[in-house]
Formats: C-alpha cells, sequence, structure tokens
C-alpha cells in the first residue's frame, strides 16, 4: 500500500473506532442501569476509541516516512562493492542519485553499470519488504489500540477528561510551531553562515568593499578572484529601501491624516479600500511595472534632460517600492492617528487652533511613537522586498550613492546565488546564507523595536 | 474706582491687541490650513493615480493576448510525402514530414517564393507547432491523405505581433524580425481574408513553452492550486488550534509570551527568508524533491501562519464572554465551551482571516524561487510531488524572456492573477459582511 492509500485506511478505522466505541460505551452502560450511569457522553468514549486506533498508527505512519529513506539508503549503499565505497562520500552519493534515479524509472545519468543494476534490484527488493512490513505494522498497532481502548471502556472511564487532555495537547503542539519556525530559520541559515565565515572572515565580509561571488571552477576558466566584500550590497538596499521611504512616508502619512481628519465619510469608503489594494497587488506584478514601464520612462526622460541614466536605475525600484509601501504606512499612521483620543482635538479646537495647527502640533506629536514604530516596520519590509529588486535592479555590485546608477541589493544576490545549479560547499552559495542571516537580524531588530514601540503606545491611551 | 476703570482698560487694550494681531494672521493660517489639506487630497490622489496607471498599463499591455492569430490554409494531405512506400502504420504517421506540406501549400499561394531562404522566411509566418496540429489530425483520420482540407493553424509568435502591430512597419527592416517580404504577405493573406484572429484558448489550456504563441499558464495554474490547497490543509487548522490554545486556554506566563512574541515577528520577517528555511529543512534535511508543489505549499503554510493565527485571534476576542460564562454555567467543560460556542461563532472572522492569508500565498514568489520552482517546465503537473512553478513565478519567467510576445502574455497571466486575487478578496468581504455580528 501506497503512503496515502494507508493513512486513508488508517483514518478510516479511527472512524470505524468511533462508531465501535460508541456502541460499546452503550452497551456497558446497559448492563449498569441506563446511559445516565456513563461519566461522559457517549460519543465521548467513541472519540476515545477513534484516538487509540488512530493516533499511535499516524505517529508511527509518519516516523516510518521520514526515516525509511534514510535507512533504505544506507542498507543498499552498505552492499556496494569495496571499491566503490573507498571512494569519495560525494562519488558514493552521486552513485546512490544513479540507483535511485533506476529504481524511480528517471533517465540516469551516463551508463548504468551493473553493480548500480543490482543495487537498484536490491533496493527494490528491500522497498517492497519495507511496503509490507510498514502497511502489517500499521494495521496491527491500530487493532491493538481497538482491543486496548475497547477493554477500558466502563461507566466508569473519564472519557472526556482524556479526549480534552488530547486536544489540549495537540493545540499546544499548534501553538509552538511559531517557536519551530524561528528555530528553524535561525539555525538553517546559522549553520552555513558558520561555514561561509570560516572561509571568509567576518570582518571581511562586514567591511570588505568589493563584491564578486563568481568563482571559477576550474583553475583554467576565467572568472571574478570571488570577493566577499557585502557593503556595496549593504548601500544598495539601503539606497533603494531610502528612495522607497522618500517616497511612502510623506505620501501615506499625508493620506493618513487626510483620511483621518478630513475626508468625508463617502470619500473615506471609497478612497481606503482602494488604497487597500495597492497593498494587495503581488509583487512580481509591481516588478514587471518597475522594469518595462518605469524604468524605460525615467531612462527616457534623463536622456531628454541630457543624463545618462543606467536601465536598471535605482530610482526605478525604488520609486515602485514606495507605491508598494504607501498602504502599509497609511494604514499603519490611521490606526494610530485614531488611537489620539478625541478629548485632544476638541481641547486644540477650543483654543482657538485650526485643523490643520491641531494635526501638526497636537495629533503628530501625541501619535509619534506609534508613526514611528509604523514607518520602522515598513523600513523593514522594504529592506526585505525580493521580486521588485530582482527584476528591476541590477546584479553587479555598485559602491555608489547616485539614484541614476544600477546598484545590486542583499535580496538580489541570495537570488542569483541560489538559483539555478548550486554546489552546497562553494563559499558562493554559503554567502548566501550569510546574508540572509544579515538580512534576517537587520529585520527581526527592526520589527522587535517597532513593535514595542507601538505596543507601548497603545497602553498609553487605552 | 477710577484703579478697576483703569485696569479694564488696560484689560481691553491687551484684548484689542491680541485680537488684531489674531485677525493679522488669520489669513496666513487659513491659507496654510488650506495647503495642507490640499496635500491630503494629493496625497490620496497620487496613491490612486498609481493604482490606475498600474492597472490601465498591464491591461493596455495584456488584452491582445487573449486573441491570437491564426492561418488559414489549404493543405493537400500529399501521399507521396506522408507515406513515400504506401504503407500506413503509425510510425510512418508520425515520422511524417508534414512541415513540407506547410511549405508546399503556402508556396501554392505566393508562386513566386521559389528560393529556398524565401520558402524558409515563408515558413516562418506559421508556428511551430503547426506540423503536430497536421500529424494529430492525419493520426485521428487517415483518410485525409490524398485529399485537401482547409486547416486553420496557429501563426508564429512574430507573425502575430506584427498583425496586432506590436511590431511597427515603421521600424527598418533591419531591426525587425520580420522583413518587408514576410509583411507583405502577411498582408496578402489579410486581404484573401485567410488570417483570422480567436480566442486564444491555448493560453489557458497549455504548459509553458519557449515559442511565446504556445505558452500557456494551465500548468502554472495547477502548480498553483496544489500549493494553495496544501496551504489551506495545514495552515487552516494549524492555525485555529493554537489561536485557540492563545486565546483561551494559555495561563499569561513566559512560555505564552515568547510564544506571541515569536508569531507577532514572523508575520514581519521577508518572505525570502521564508524560502531559505525550506531549501535547508525542507529539501536539505528531510530529502524532498525539489519544485514539488508540495514543498512550496509546506513553505507557504509557514510563512501564512502568522497571519492566520493574528486573524483567528482577532476574531476569538470580538466573542463576547457572556457566551462563555452562560455555557460554563450550563455545565460545558471547558473544551465544549470553546469548540461548541466561541468557535462557531468567531468561524466567519476566522475564514476571512484565512482567505485573506490564502491571497497574499497566492501572490508570493520570491520563496518559491528558493526551492527550485523557477525550472523550465512544460509538463502540467498532475500530483503533489510532480515538478511544477506558480503563477506568479511564470510571470516573473515570461518577465525575463526576450521576445516581443512574451510581454503580452506576461501582462495577461497578471490579469488572470489579479483576477484570483480580486474574487478571493471580494469572497473574503462576502463573508465578512454576511456572518458579521455586533454585540
Amino acid at each position: 500500500m501506497t503512503a496515502t492509500t494507508l493513512l486513508l485506511t488508517v483514518l478510516l478505522l479511527s472512524v470505524a473506532g468511533f462508531v465501535l466505541g460508541r456502541r460499546r460505551a452503550f452497551t456497558v452502560a446497559d448492563a449498569r442501569g441506563g446511559i445516565r450511569s456513563l461519566h461522559s457522553l457517549p460519543g465521548h468514549y467513541g472519540l476515545y476509541t477513534a484516538i487509540w486506533v488512530g493516533l499511535p498508527a499516524l505517529l508511527l505512519l509518519f516516523l516510518w516516512q521520514s526515516v525509511e529513506p534514510s535507512i533504505l539508503t544506507e542498507l543498499v549503499a552498505r552492499d556496494l562493492s569495496a571499491e566503490v565505497l573507498e571512494l569519495p562520500p560525494e562519488r558514493v552519493g552521486l552513485i546512490m542519485n544513479d540507483v535511485k534515479n533506476l529504481v524511480a524509472g528517471n533517465i540516469v545519468s551516463g551508463e548504468i553499470s551493473p553493480e548500480i543494476r543490482t543495487a537498484a534490484d536490491h533496493w527494490e527488493r528491500l522497498e517492497s519488504g519495507f511496503r509490507w512490513s510498514r502497511t502489517i505494522l500499521i494495521a496491527a498497532l491500530a487493532i491493538l489500540g481497538f482491543v486496548w481502548a475497547r477493554r477500558f471502556i466502563s461507566p466508569d472511564l473519564r472519557a472526556r477528561n482524556r479526549v480534552e487532555g488530547v486536544v489540549r495537547v495537540t493545540l499546544i503542539a499548534c501553538s509552538t510551531i511559531a517557536i519551530f519556525t524561528t528555530v528553524g530559520i535561525v539555525l538553517s541559515v546559522l549553520f552555513e553562515s558558520i561555514r561561509f565565515f570560516q572561509a571568509v572572515p567576518i570582518t571581511e565580509f562586514l567591511f570588505g568593499l568589493e563584491w564578486s561571488p563568481q568563482i571559477a571552477i576550474r583553475a583554467d576558466q576565467v572568472g571574478g578572484s570571488g570577493a566577499f566584500g557585502a557593503v556595496p550590497l549593504f548601500t544598495g538596499t539601503l539606497l533603494i529601501a531610502g528612495i522607497a521611504m522618500l517616497v511612502a512616508a510623506p505620501i501615506g502619512l499625508m493620506t493618513a491624516i487626510y483620511l483621518a481628519e478630513y475626508a468625508p465619510r463617502h470619500v473615506r469608503t471609497v478612497a481606503k479600500p482602494l488604497l487597500e489594494i495597492l497593498a494587495g497587488i503581488p509583487t512580481v506584478v509591481y516588478g514587471f511595472f518597475a522594469a518595462l514601464t518605469v524604468a524605460p520612462l525615467i531612462r527616457e526622460f534623463g536622456e531628454s534632460v541630457g543624463m545618462n541614466v543606467a536601465s536598471e536605475s535605482a530610482l526605478a525600484a525604488g520609486l515602485v517600492m514606495g507605491v508598494m509601501i504607501i498602504p502599509f504606512v497609511s494604514s499603519l499612521s490611521d490606526d494610530v492617528i485614531n488611537a489620539v483620543p478625541q478629548a485632544m482635538r476638541d481641547g486644540a479646537y477650543a483654543l482657538g487652533a485650526t485643523k490643520s495647527e491641531t494635526t501638526r502640533q497636537v495629533i503628530i506629536p501625541a501619535a509619534l511613537p506609534g508613526i514611528v514604530g509604523g514607518l520602522l516596520l515598513a523600513t523593514s519590509r522594504a529592506i526585505g522586498e525580493t521580486m521588485i529588486v530582482v527584476m528591476a535592479a541590477g546584479l553587479a555590485a555598485n559602491l555608489t550613492g547616485n539614484p541614476l546608477e544600477a546598484v545590486t541589493t542583499v535580496t538580489v544576490q541570495i537570488v542569483t546565488l541560489l538559483v539555478g545549479d548550486q554546489e552546497f560547499d562553494s563559499p558562493k552559495t554559503l554567502a548566501a546564507f550569510a546574508l540572509s542571516l544579515v538580512l534576517f537580524l537587520v529585520t527581526l531588530v527592526l520589527n522587535v523595536i517597532a513593535l514595542q514601540v507601538v505596543k507601548k503606545y497603545r497602553e498609553q491611551y487605552e | 474706582m477710577s484703579n478697576s476703570t483703569q485696569s479694564r482698560d488696560a484689560t481691553r487694550q491687551v484684548a484689542e491687541r491680541t485680537m488684531k494681531r489674531v485677525n493679522a494672521s488669520l489669513r496666513k493660517r487659513y491659507r496654510a490650513e488650506r495647503r495642507f489639506r490640499m496635500y491630503g487630497i494629493l496625497s490620496v490622489m497620487l496613491g490612486i493615480g498609481f493604482l490606475a496607471v498600474l492597472l490601465i498599463d498591464i491591461a493596455g499591455k495584456g488584452y491582445t493576448a487573449f486573441l491570437q492569430t491564426y492561418i488559414e490554409l489549404e493543405v493537400y494531405f500529399d501521399p507521396q510525402v506522408i507515406a513515400p512506400d504506401g504503407a500506413l502504420d503509425e510510425e510512418t504517421l508520425r515520422m511524417a514530414n508534414y512541415n513540407s506540406l506547410i511549405r508546399e501549400s503556402l508556396a501554392y499561394l505566393f508562386p513566386g517564393a521559389t528560393s529556398r531562404s524565401d520558402r524558409r522566411a515563408l515558413g516562418a509566418l506559421v508556428s511551430n507547432s503547426a506540423p503536430f496540429q497536421l500529424q494529430q489530425m492525419v493520426m485521428e483520420n487517415p483518410g485525409l491523405i490524398g485529399q485537401t482540407a482547409r486547416v486553420t493553424l496557429l501563426a508564429s509568435a512574430d507573425a502575430d505581433m506584427v498583425m496586432k502591430g506590436m511590431i511597427s512597419r515603421r521600424v527598418p527592416e533591419a531591426e525587425r524580425r520580420l522583413s518587408d517580404m514576410q509583411i507583405a504577405w502577411l498582408d496578402t493573406l489579410e486581404d484573401r481574408g485567410r488570417v483570422e484572429k480567436h480566442f486564444n484558448k491555448a493560453f489557458f489550456t497549455h504548459g509553458d513553452s519557449r515559442d511565446p504563441e504556445q505558452a500557456g499558464i494551465w500548468g502554472a495554474i495547477k502548480g498553483s492550486f496544489y500549493m494553495l490547497a496544501v496551504t489551506l490543509v495545514l495552515s487552516f487548522p494549524i492555525g485555529i488550534g493554537a489561536a485557540v490554545y492563545l486565546e483561551e486556554f494559555a495561563p499569561r506566563n513566559r512560555w505564552t509570551d515568547l510564544i506571541e512574541v515569536n508569531i507577532n515577528n514572523l508575520a514581519a520577517v521577508p518572505s525570502i527568508v521564508f524560502g531559505l528555511l525550506g531549501l535547508a529543512v525542507f529539501i536539505n534535511f528531510f530529502g524532498m524533491p525539489r519544485s514539488a508543489p508540495f514543498v512550496g505549499g509546506l513553505v507557504l503554510t509557514v510563512m501564512t501562519l502568522p497571519t492566520v493565527i493574528i486573524s483567528s485571534r482577532a476574531a476569538l476576542t470580538s466573542v463576547p464572554p457572556s457566551i462563555r460564562e452562560a455555557a460554563l454555567g450550563m455545565g460545558a467543560s471547558k473544551m465544549q465551551t470553546t469548540f461548541h460556542h466561541v468557535v462557531p461563532l468567531a468561524m466567519p472572522g476566522m475564514l476571512t482571516g484565512t482567505i485573506i492569508g490564502m491571497a497574499r500565498a497566492l501572490g508570493e514568489s520570491a520563496p518559491l524561487l528558493m526551492i527550485g520552482m523557477v525550472a523550465f517546465i512544460v509538463d502540467v503537473p498532475k500530483g503533489l510531488f510532480d515538478p511544477s512553478t506558480a503563477l506568479p513565478v511564470q510571470i516573473y519567467l515570461w518577465a525575463d524572456a526576450p521576445e516581443r510576445a512574451f510581454v503580452e502574455r506576461t501582462s495577461a497571466a497578471i490579469i488572470v492573477l489579479l483576477a484570483f486575487l480580486i474574487l478571493m478578496n471580494s469572497l473574503a468581504i462576502y463573508l465578512r459582511r454576511k456572518f458579521e455580528r455586533r454585540w
């Protein structure tokens, strides 16, 4: 049986367990004088049985699925001839890949040697044996669970409490996934980064002024020397994010002020959702727009006034990114402006201040921490934004502050280093992980500060 | 007495002076007020203006892709060409030189084109896929051999671009992909009513292709669909479970604070970082296949979970405590209260949050680049583990392609993607409107 059918079978058995367990509860209750003698509802006894049938079997299936491939590889690899086993581990890995491809019926690289063929046959024999034992074991476990649960069903069994305990544990497991995700991100990025920093000193990475990660694979190839100074990437990222914030911060803030303080209700109900659409448009669409419409426009305009503009200028990417962030800034600012108590506005009006004076001198200072928090969140988003810059910004690292030239960013480099063929040991690939570590840490710090600021501010007025 | 009059006079004088100053500055202040207000209106107009420009630009570039140029030819299914030795077995029919049938038919229309290069140029008006179309026709109906039939063939992308006016005739010949002669032939064909534009069905039924006229988005749509299915199946129950625990059961302690900080942070982590997580954990550590929708779905699940959890928690908090108290008072256990009363009441809000999270996942492409979903894949995926791309990634791939004809296809794919997003968001809005309750 394949894993999917096995999974469905276990689920079906579990449903059957529910029905039988429930019926069993009625039977034992009858012997004691009716359903009222049960501790829990009959359904709870059903669920209790279903859990006993399904849960251990599913856990076993999951465990089996995750360890089976490595065990199979290990067993088959052990039986390869001695001369193969003496090869370096990467070569053995390649041979094992051929074996797996042969089993799966894919195209195998190069000639199929008899040894690989025997290994593949061996694999298939082992795998079918594993399949059988898996099916039998799991079915046995499900049935055992059923017998076990059925024996326990009695009117005194606190089935509801047991079931609720299991549900509670499941809920806790669900909520800890967030922690596992963070740990997963940190670990996956950290390990590779440490390996990278063993090859390239961390000071060179953080303070070096030259970035050209292409390393010649063979000695006779022409290639860059492989310089890993990330400063041009950091400045490029900051340049584009800076342009984006120059666009988004004033427009977003003024939009929020207008919508919160001035706009009549019907304007608000139309304008707000329209602006939210900007936030919902996928970033590839912005990237396409930036690369095919905005960049040529800026270039033509630059040429008409006699300036030399790169076709992948930082300005184009930054402008479009700014447009993308406008609704983000405006909705965050809108929230904090609305949270300023009405009494403060009324006080200012009573002193004879006009609306704009009230806004500028009372509301904005009062809402400032929240606005700053929102701007920080927006900056973190601009720094981490990928698709717009991948499509509209340049690839070559360029240490410049001129927005009309092409610059590259951290995210662009991560994508170009990791998309396509990659060897997992070269500093080139590992550099992507080091860059991600920097990206993750910077955005993390920005987010933590921003969330703290926003939270503190909210508590002030609640 | 006089003292108090004096002081009253002084006060009046001060008041008058103040009023004078206020009145003098009033005009300036009102002007500042109007200016400030103008800035606000300008900002809103700018935002909406950007949106309009973006949408109009893309719609303007993309709408032409929904129609496709076809060329109608009279093809003589020459037995000499299809089966020179007279044997009509399947192998012969499959391997026959259908291309020469098309060239013959075109040469018949334009007897002037005799040189080899001219005939090749003539053949370039028709898509590379045309011989396969004839092959399929003959394989289905071998009776066609020896007869002449009117066949509608797909025009090549360059011919299509000329007919749609995307390749300007005024550009010097050397810089154009079609020569003057080819354009003249096309015009002749059009005059004779042999050039037609039909609805571009291939765009919605084909997978990717290197030839723009044959490229379609069906493979990408299916890939996206599989991914979203995985994401929905995982993130909805897990997200609700986490939200229920944190909102209804969790004690306030360090541990839950940690979880909360984590969730809020993950919601703001750049999406590309989730792609790296997928690459390092799912692909390199667990050995899952690259480019598979299943892995894409897992990555998107991890990415959307924070959104789903945050909105589900908001939905749960909006259920008034009186509901819980009433249920507890009737003797329900905490678990029964939660799952029989609180969760069903919060369900519309949770669903809305999930749909919005799904919409975000549908438009996401950066993490998918990391797990190898950018490969050039022609086949339409048939399962969760087949290599595939996703709709936004397909847009990214086509945007990079040099052919002029891919620009309209990219825009058309964007239109389709936006249509899906609008559909999902309207569903969310509808749900919220329909089931929203004010307590």
